[in-house]
C-alpha cells in the first residue's frame, strides 16, 4: 500500500522537524502573549520582517547565528509597538495586530528592495547546515528520522520546554498566567500587570520573528516576501488548539507539519491522478477539524483581548 | 480608644473631577477590633479602603500602619506592612488553582523555580488555624461563590495580613455563607487581627462590629458603639434623614392569575403548587440555589414546565415563550440585574423598551422618539437619578438601575409582576423606593410574586409565604402567622409533606 509506506520512509520524519520549526518557534511566541492577555496577530508581518532581517544580515556578511538574534531583537521592537498601542494606549488587539502584519510585511519587502537589486534569481546565502551528533546521528532509520536537523530546530524544541517549565513552575510564569486570567488581581498582589505584558509580549515576538528567521537561514537560504504563507495564521489556531499550553504547543506543530509532509509526498505518489491544489488543502482542513475536537475543552485566558486600566473595574 | 492603634487614617481627601469622594477623613483601627464602616452607595467608602490599600493615590492626608506612614499608591507597600484586602469583585483568576492564585506576587519574580511545597504548607496550616477548609488544588472557577470569598481571605492571610479589609463581604453570599463568615470573623478577631468590613446592611453590622463608623457624602458623620446604638439610630445617620420602609396594609385578594399544579421544571423543581391572586403578593423565601432562579424564568416565560399544569388568567399554557409572558401583562424584575435586566453599555432608553421592542416600532424601524419619551416617563415617574434616556446604562448606581427595571414593568400596569431578588445589594435609601413601588402595585391590583431570600424583606411586603427548598414549595403561611423562627425552619424543609404547617410550631 503506497499510501502508507510513505510514513516508513526517515525522509518524511526529518521533514516532519524540519517543517515544524517555524511553527513552534512561532506558536510559542503566541502563547507567551496571549497568557499575559495579549492576543498578537501581528505574528505573520512579524514572522517575515524576521525571515528578512535574518537574511539581510547574513547577506551582510553577519554570523548565522547573528542573523537569528538581529530577528529576535526585530521582532522584540515590532512586540514593543504592539504592547504599546494595545496595553498603554488599550487599543483593540485585533485591528493592531492586523496592522502590524501589514506594516511589517511591506516594509520587510521595502528594505529588501532597497538592499537587494531586482534580479530573475534571487541572492542566496550559505545556510544553517544539518548538526552531525556523535552515534545518534548515525544510527540506522532513527539518524536520518530525528537526527539530522539544524541547530535552530533543537533549539525550538528546547524552547518549548524551557516554556513550559517558566510558566508553571516559576513565580514569573505564574504572574504571567495571573496577568492573563486577571490583571486587576495581579495588581492587588503587587504584580505589576503593565510591566509583564510588555515583557510577555516581547519576549514572544522575538520568538516569532526567529521563527520567521528559520525560513531563510536554514529551511531555505534566500528570502522572498511571500515565504511565511500564512504560517503565522496556522500558529495562532495551533495556540488554541494547546489549550495554551506549551507542550501541546509543540504536539500540534509536529502534527500539523505531519499533515504537510504527508501530502507533499501525496503528490509524488497521486499527483498524476489528482490535482496537487487539493492536497495543498489537506493540512489545513485536518487542522479545522483538529481544532474543533480540542479547542471545544479548552480554557482560554479569561483576560485575553481586555484592556487593563489602572483602577477600572 | 486607650489602645495604641494598628491603622491611623488622618486628614484622607480625595476627589475625582469635581466630586469629592472622600472629605477629610480620619479613622483609628484597635488590634484585635472589628470596624463596620458603613454608609450607602457613593458615601466613598470603597474609596477610602482603595486609598489605604494604595489603589488609589490621596490627594491629601496619611495612612500609617504601627504608627510608620505608607508610600500612597503602592499596594505593595501596604501588603508587606500587613494590610490585606478582600474585594467585591473577587481578585482571582478562575483557571488557576487555588494555591497558585494564593501565590501570586509572594515570591520573587526571578526566582528559578516557585517553592510550592512550602505554599501548600503554610497553605494549609492558615486553613487550619482559622477553619478556613480548602482543597489547594482545586481550580478556582469550580467552586462556589462562598468558597472563592474563602480563598481570597487566604490570600490576605497567606501575606501574614493583620489588618484585614473586607469591602461588602455579604454582597454576593447567600444568608447561610453569611453566617458562616462573620463566625470566621470573630475567630480572626479573637486571635490578635484587626478587621475593618465595609457594609450598608445594618443587620450585619450590628450583629459583627465592635464599632460603626458612619460615611455619608464622603464624610464621617457619626462613630458608635455597636452595644450603644440601634438599627434605626444607624439608618439615619447613614441615610441622613429618617427612612422608613413602608408598611403593607391588608389586601384585598381578587380572582387568581396564576396558579401552578403539580408543575415540575426538569429536576429542577418538582411538583410545586402555587397561586398568585390579584392584589396579593406571595413571597418566596429561601436559601439561593434552591431553585427560586428556575421559578423566577418559568414565571418569565425562559423556561418551560415539564409536566404539570401552569394556568395563566385561568388558560392553560402549554408553551411559554418571553414574548408571550409580556405581552399578557407579567412584569418581570430579574434577580440579577446587570446579567439579565439591563445591558450597560446601551442607553437607558435602549434598555428601557428592548424587552417590547415591538410597541416601539414602525414600519421595521424603531420610534425612537417614543422610545425617548417612554424612557423620560419612567425617569420621571420612578425617580431614576443620574442619567438622561441617552445616557450609558452602566453609569445608574444599583439602585437606579432597579428603578429604570421597575418602571419599565410597572409603567404599563402589568396584572402580575414577578420581583426576584428586587433589592439585592441596594441600599436603605433604594430599598424603601423598591419596596414602595412594589406596594403601590399591589394595591393597583397587580398581583405580585416575590423571590426573595431577604426575610424581613418577604415578612414585610408578602401576604402569603411559601418556602422553596431543593426544588420544591412547602404550603403557604399568612403573613400574620409568619415570623422569623418559623420561616427558617421551613427554609430548612421543616413542613409537614401534606397538611397546613401555620399551627404546628
Amino acid at each position: 500500500m503506497e499510501l502508507l509506506e510513505i510514513f516508513a520512509s526517515a525522509g518524511i520524519w526529518g521533514a516532519v522537524l524540519r517543517i515544524a520549526t517555524p511553527l513552534i518557534f512561532g506558536t510559542l511566541g503566541a502563547l507567551i502573549c496571549e497568557r499575559a492577555g495579549v492576543l498578537n496577530l501581528g505574528i505573520e508581518g512579524i514572522m517575515t520582517f524576521g525571515a528578512m532581517i535574518g537574511w539581510l544580515t547574513v547577506y551582510n556578511g553577519g554570523d548565522l547565528w547573528m542573523g537569528l538574534v538581529a530577528a529576535a531583537a526585530f521582532g522584540a521592537l515590532f512586540g514593543l509597538l504592539h504592547a504599546s498601542m494595545t496595553v498603554t494606549l488599550g487599543l483593540s488587539q485585533h485591528v493592531t495586530g492586523l496592522g502590524i502584519t501589514l506594516f511589517a510585511s511591506s516594509l520587510s519587502y521595502f528594505i529588501f528592495r532597497l538592499v537587494v537589486p531586482l534580479a530573475s534569481s534571487p541572492p542566496t546565502i550559505e545556510p544553517f547546515q544539518p548538526l552531525v551528533i556523535p552515534y545518534l546521528s548515525d544510527l540506522p532509520f532513527l539518524g536520518d528520522a530525528l537526527f539530522n536537523q539544524t541547530a535552530p530546530t533543537y533549539l525550538a524544541i528546547a524552547i518549548a520546554a524551557i516554556a513550559a517549565y517558566v510558566l508553571f513552575r516559576t513565580p514569573l510564569g505564574l504572574a504571567v498566567r495571573m496577568t492573563g486570567e486577571n490583571p486587576h488581581g495581579a495588581e492587588a498582589q503587587g504584580v505589576n500587570p503593565i510591566a509583564v505584558r510588555f515583557g510577555a509580549v516581547m519576549v514572544g515576538s522575538a520568538l516569532m520573528g526567529v521563527g520567521g528567521a528559520f525560513l531563510t537561514l536554514s529551511a531555505f537560504n534566500s528570502f522572498f516576501p511571500t515565504m511565511v504563507q500564512g504560517r503565522g495564521w496556522v500558529c495562532i489556531a495551533l495556540v488554541v488548539f494547546a489549550s495554551w499550553r506549551p507542550g501541546r504547543a509543540l504536539l500540534g506543530a509536529l502534527l500539523f507539519a505531519l499533515f504537510d509532509a504527508y501530502q507533499l509526498r501525496l503528490q509524488a505518489v497521486l499527483g498524476k491522478a489528482v490535482p496537487y491544489q487539493l492536497f495543498l488543502m489537506v493540512p489545513y482542513l485536518l487542522s479545522i477539524f483538529a481544532l474543533i475536537v480540542m479547542a471545544r475543552r479548552a480554557r482560554v485566558p479569561k483576560a485575553l483581548m481586555q484592556p487593563y486600566r489602572r483602577g477600572e473595574r | 480608644m486607650t489602645a495604641v492603634p494598628v491603622l491611623r487614617l488622618t486628614g484622607i481627601t480625595k476627589t475625582f473631577g469635581t466630586t469629592i469622594a472622600n472629605d477629610a477623613i480620619s479613622i483609628d483601627l484597635a488590634p484585635g477590633e472589628v470596624l463596620a464602616l458603613l454608609g450607602e452607595n457613593g458615601a466613598g467608602k470603597t474609596t477610602l479602603m482603595s486609598i489605604l490599600f494604595g489603589h488609589y493615590t490621596p490627594d491629601a492626608g496619611t495612612v500609617e500602619v504601627d504608627g510608620v506612614q505608607l508610600p500612597p499608591g503602592k499596594p505593595r507597600a501596604a501588603i508587606r506592612a500587613g494590610v490585606g484586602m478582600v474585594h467585591q469583585h473577587f481578585s482571582l483568576a478562575d483557571n488557576l488553582t487555588v494555591l497558585e492564585n494564593v501565590m501570586t506576587g509572594t515570591e520573587s519574580l526571578w526566582q528559578l523555580k516557585s517553592s510550592t511545597g512550602a505554599a501548600r504548607a503554610k497553605l494549609l496550616s492558615i486553613a487550619e488555624r482559622f477553619g478556613l477548609k480548602v482543597d489547594p488544588d482545586a481550580r478556582v472557577g469550580d467552586l462556589s461563590v462562598g468558597e472563592q470569598q474563602r480563598v481570597e481571605i487566604l490570600k490576605a492571610l497567606y501575606n501574614d495580613a493583620r489588618i484585614l479589609i473586607l469591602d461588602e463581604p455579604t454582597a454576593v453570599l447567600t444568608n447561610i455563607e453569611a453566617e458562616t463568615l462573620f463566625a470566621t470573623l470573630r475567630v480572626m478577631a479573637q486571635s490578635g487581627l484587626s478587621l475593618i468590613f465595609i457594609s450598608h446592611k445594618l443587620n450585619e453590622v450590628m450583629a459583627a462590629a465592635d464599632r460603626v463608623v458612619v460615611l455619608r457624602g464622603g464624610k464621617v458623620v457619626a462613630e458608635r458603639l455597636t452595644g450603644a446604638t440601634s438599627k434605626a439610630e444607624l439608618a439615619e445617620l447613614m441615610v441622613g434623614r429618617r427612612v422608613a420602609r413602608p408598611v403593607r396594609e391588608a389586601a384585598v385578594p381578587g380572582p387568581v392569575l396564576l396558579q401552578a399544579s403539580n408543575l415540575d421544571v426538569g429536576r429542577r423543581l418538582s411538583s410545586i403548587n402555587f397561586e398568585v391572586r390579584a392584589g396579593e403578593t406571595l413571597g418566596i423565601i429561601g436559601v439561593s440555589g434552591n431553585g427560586q432562579t428556575t421559578l423566577g424564568h418559568l414565571v418569565s416565560g425562559l423556561v418551560q414546565h415539564s409536566a404539570g399544569e401552569l394556568q395563566l388568567f385561568g388558560e392553560a399554557m402549554d408553551r411559554t415563550s418571553v414574548r408571550a409572558m409580556i405581552e399578557a401583562g407579567i412584569g418581570r424584575v430579574p434577580e440579577d440585574r446587570n446579567a439579565e435586566g439591563v445591558i450597560g453599555d446601551m442607553a437607558i432608553w435602549e434598555n428601557a423598551v428592548l424587552e417590547r421592542l415591538w410597541q416601539f416600532s414602525r414600519n421595521g424601524l424603531v420610534d425612537r422618539g417614543a422610545a425617548r419619551a417612554f424612557a423620560g416617563e419612567i425617569i420621571d415617574g420612578f425617580d431614576v437619578r443620574g442619567g438622561a434616556p441617552d445616557s450609558r446604562t452602566r453609569l445608574l448606581s444599583g439602585g437606579n438601575m432597579q428603578k429604570l427595571i421597575l418602571g419599565r414593568n410597572l409603567q404599563n400596569r402589568p396584572r402580575i409582576l414577578v420581583a426576584a431578588q428586587p433589592t439585592r445589594g441596594l441600599d436603605e435609601g433604594a430599598i424603601a423606593a423598591v419596596h414602595t413601588r412594589i406596594l403601590d402595585a399591589r394595591r393597583a391590583g397587580t398581583g405580585v410574586l416575590l423571590i426573595s431570600e431577604d426575610l424581613d424583606e418577604v415578612i414585610s411586603l408578602a401576604d402569603r409565604i411559601q418556602a422553596i427548598v431543593k426544588g420544591r414549595l412547602s404550603p403557604p403561611v399568612p403573613a400574620e402567622q409568619a415570623d422569623a423562627r418559623l420561616l427558617g425552619l421551613m427554609m430548612a424543609g421543616d413542613w409537614p409533606q401534606d397538611g397546613k404547617i401555620a399551627h404546628a410550631h
